[in-house]
């Protein structure tokens, strides 16, 4: 006598909120078109029961200057564009990326410490030669990020990018210049619901809207601390789909700085036989940091080899059913 | 899924008898819902009884084990759908494919069975080998399991949908516990007749819908097979992410017994190259998959996935961590540089390998951090000046060096004049940021800076 099972489904009341990179001409920017993440109202790739009207998508890490402590494999695989910005995003567009995330190392007042000024040429030349939209991070440091971020900022006005990172000790500069120059805000907070929640809150309570952020939960690398990014943003996907207003916006993740720092995805000699073939290795390390994110609820994974730039895109495809 | 002590009340004598140690029935009861007490300590209680209470309180998914001896492998018995919600419990078994009729068959199977990888102090491994009936030849099949079987000492799962191919293979393997794969709407009846003979776990596979796969699994069960595993069918990574999630809905939220079994996933037969092969699979580690059967078997990818299932299955509850003491590394003497660092086991375990692998005998001072990382115990004030003096004055490290120079962490280059401060004639001394560079670290600028002393 056959059994009747009914496909178990889960209705969620809530939805991620959708955010918008980059604004056309029409727009007031000047990207051939814009990408939009988040819109979800069920768990990540779980297509049977609720939709996903944008599918996560891949951001290119670029620097602006030619990163010194990368991993050989990294450094080989890209060449010599590594040393142009313009060079190294239009590789990375070409290969796939829908985004471009550059970063203005350059400006880092303990390495070159180029000024705000020359960043935000930086940034409008990569404007120039990619039609993608950018994500643009400063150099890490509180004071540094805020001179940087305003300058790029005002220099950009109305291409609506996206600038990271506010952090909790140090968001209002950079929230104020998003908010003056429509573009987008990245906020990280470490690893917790609570203080991400809390993060969003002073984001938005400057009247930055919801659908002008981003959140970074922090990423941990594969075996140097994945599993509680994994977690953390299970629930926070969890509380956007059950309503949860400051849980409902769009995930980023930066893969490829996390994978890529960590010994297995470095080391060649000296290492375990065990380990494999040190190219192979660090690209699964990355790819697999990613996915886990991606299954975890990611909207953007930033990566940094070349390669896994199409194998992402594959693997999202797939997921997506497509 | 356990029963309330009242409902198990319900099915006890309630006679009072106190023979099962118990005061009374109810008393004993509550043991048992408490699971303090067994069933059978009690002699009166009926079959049916029993039979109740043993259904209800069977778990929810089948522990199904693979394997004998030290090379089982057991899968299942989960509770939740999502880590963070409790723990995941038994990892997924990850299994290589071979082909019966591939020439280097035991030497492909020998490969996987040798390869181990040491994570944090754990031993990581693959599960064992998938024989495939690819030639579609009963003899064929038999040869190449028996080779299999003598080259690899891991768990063993006999891929063919002939029974008769299976019936070759089986007797010289059955005492290893392979799992066979697979009855289907045609071959069940005589699969399952293999499965009881030779007492294997034997893998149910059905991809028209769900509802089928569980007619399929019911009409096995009833035939007399316990140890099931699951196969959907679907090989999509999207139709199999689906297919998991549902049959783990199923058996944990509507308590679907018939598809209350750990699953099986084949992630290289939707994948385009061996990248979305580890992606896949990668995803059946994170989403629900028990076992997983690779067609690839490459050291660099197979490291990163057996990473992989260790984050995910590690409780979150509590972090693995180690014994908080000093820790010596080679040939130690008064000389020897000493290094601090937390207890989170994966700080430990990357550090300590480094200084392993510079050849330099080294002390290393494991604080108690309640199991955080150098940032995380130093953000949560765990990892803090006053801290690491203490651990330094209170682990006699004093007594085993004459200099006066201890290595911080990179990261917390910030700490150094505290700790100065907190530690009167002792020198703290920033080292790298990532384990990586302690080596040269070790080899080349710690003699400069103590040479210049
Ligand atoms: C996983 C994680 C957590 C986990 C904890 C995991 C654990 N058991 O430690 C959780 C989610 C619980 C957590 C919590 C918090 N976290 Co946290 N967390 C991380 C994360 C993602 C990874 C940490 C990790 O595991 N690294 C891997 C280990 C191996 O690294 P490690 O210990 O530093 O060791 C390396 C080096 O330091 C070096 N090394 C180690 N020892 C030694 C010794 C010597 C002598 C030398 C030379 C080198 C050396 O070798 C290792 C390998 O290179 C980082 C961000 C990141 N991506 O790194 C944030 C991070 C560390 N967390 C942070 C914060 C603020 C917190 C919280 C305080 C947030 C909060 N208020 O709730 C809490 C504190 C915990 C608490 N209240 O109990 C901040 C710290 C900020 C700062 N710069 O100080 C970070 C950097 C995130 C961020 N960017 O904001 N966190
Ligand atoms: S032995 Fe059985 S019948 Fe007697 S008291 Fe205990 S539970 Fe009740």
């Amino acid at each position: 006598m056959p059994v009747t099972v009914e496909v178990p489904t889960e209705k969620w009341a809530g939805k991620v909120i959708e955010v918008k990179l980059g604004a056309t001409k029409e727009e007031g920017g000047s990207r051939a078109g814009t990408v939009t993440v988040g819109g979800e109202t069920t768990l990540p790739f779980l297509t049977f029961e609720g939709g996903i009207p944008n599918q996560p998508v891949v951001a290119a890490e670029v620097w602006d200057v030619e990163p010194a402590d990368w991993s050989p494999v990294l450094l080989e695989a890209w060449g010599n564009a590594v040393k142009d910005p313009v060079v190294w995003a239009q590789q990375a567009a070409a290969l796939g990326a829908k985004l471009i995330a550059l970063k203005l190392r350059s400006t880092d007042p303990d390495g070159q410490n180029a000024s705000p000024a020359e960043a935000a040429a930086t940034v409008k030349r990569v404007l120039a030669a990619v039609d993608l939209p950018l994500l643009v991070y400063g150099p890490g440091q509180a004071e540094k990020d805020n001179d940087v971020l305003v300058a790029v900022a005002e220099a950009s006005a109305g291409e609506r990018l996206a600038l990271g990172l506010c952090e909790q000790s140090n968001y209002r500069t950079i929230v104020a210049a998003c908010l003056g120059n429509g573009h987008v805000a990245i906020g990280r907070a470490p690893i917790d619901v609570n203080m991400q929640k809390q993060l969003n809150i002073l984001m938005s309570d400057m009247g930055l809207p919801l659908d002008r952020i981003l959140m970074d939960p922090t990423t941990g690398g594969l075996g140097y601390g994945i599993e509680y990014t994994y977690s953390v943003m299970e629930r926070l996907r969890f509380g956007a789909l059950q309503g949860d207003r400051m849980t409902q916006l769009p995930l980023i993740n930066t893969v490829g700085e996390e994978a890529w720092r960590q010994k297995e995805a470095k080391a060649a000699e000296g290492v375990p036989e065990a380990w494999g073939d040190l190219a192979k290795r660090g690209l699964s390390w990355e790819m697999l940091t990613a996915t886990s994110m991606l299954e975890a609820g990611s909207d953007i994974v930033v990566l940094r080899h070349p390669n896994s730039i199409g194998i992402i895109n594959g693997v999202i495809a797939k997921l997506m059913g497509r | 899924m356990g029963l309330s002590g009242l409902e198990i009340y319900k099915q006890l004598p309630k006679t009072n008898c106190k023979e099962c140690g118990m005061p009374t029935c109810l008393a004993f009861a509550m043991k048992l819902a408490a699971k303090q007490a067994e069933l059978s300590a009690c002699p009166y209680v009926s079959d049916a009884a029993k039979q109740a209470l043993d259904a209800a309180s069977a778990p929810p998914i089948r522990l199904v084990t693979v394997g004998v001896g030290d090379q089982k492998l057991e899968v299942g018995n989960e509770t939740v759908m999502f880590r963070h919600d409790k723990t995941f419990y038994h990892a997924p078994g990850i299994f290589a494919r071979v082909k019966d009729n591939q020439a280097d068959a035991a030497a492909a199977a020998k490969t996987i069975a040798d390869y181990k990888v040491e994570r944090v102090g754990l031993q990581m491994a693959a599960a064992g080998v998938a024989v495939e009936n690819a030639s579609g030849d009963a003899a064929t099949f038999a040869a190449a399991v028996q080779d299999v079987a003598q080259a690899c000492d891991g768990a063993l799962i006999l891929l063919s949908k002939d029974p008769a191919a299976m019936a070759a293979a089986l007797p010289a393997v059955a005492d290893r516990k392979p799992l066979i794969y697979a009855a289907d709407a045609e071959n069940w009846q005589a699969m399952v007749e293999l499965a009881k003979k030779h007492s294997c776990p034997l893998a149910v596979r059905e991809a028209g819908s769900l509802s089928a796969l569980a007619s399929l699994a019911e009409q096995v069960t009833k035939a007399g097979v316990a140890d099931i595993v699951l196969d959907p069918g679907a090989r999509s990574a999207a139709a199999n992410l689906a297919a998991f999630t549902q049959l783990r809905r199923l058996a944990l939220r509507k308590n679907l017994r018939l598809v209350g079994y750990p699953l099986i996933g084949f992630p290289g037969e939707a994948a385009a190259s061996a990248e979305e092969e580890t992606a896949f699979a990668g995803q059946q580690v994170m989403k629900y998959g028990g076992f997983i059967v690779l067609d690839h078997f490459d050291p660099a990818s197979i490291y990163a996935l057996l990473t992989l299932r260790l984050n995910i299955y590690t409780d979150p509850q509590k972090p693995i961590q180690v014994k908080p003491e000093i820790y010596a590394f080679g040939e130690v003497d008064q000389n020897s540089p000493v290094l601090v660092t937390t207890n989170f086991s994966i700080t430990y375990f990357s550090v300590a390998g480094e200084v392993e692998a510079s050849g330099v005998p080294t002390y290393l001072i494991v604080s108690d951090a309640e199991g955080l990382s150098v940032l995380t115990a130093w953000a949560a004030g765990k990892f803090d000046a006053e801290k690491i003096a203490k651990t330094v004055k209170a682990c006699g490290i004093a007594d085993k060096v004459s200099h006066r120079y201890i290595v911080l962490p990179g990261y917390v280059s910030t700490l150094s004049g505290e700790v100065e401060e907190e530690l009167p004639g002792w020198k703290a001394l920033v080292g790298p940021r990532e384990a990586v560079d302690i080596s040269p670290y070790l080899r080349r600028t710690w003699p400069t800076i103590v040479g210049k002393r």
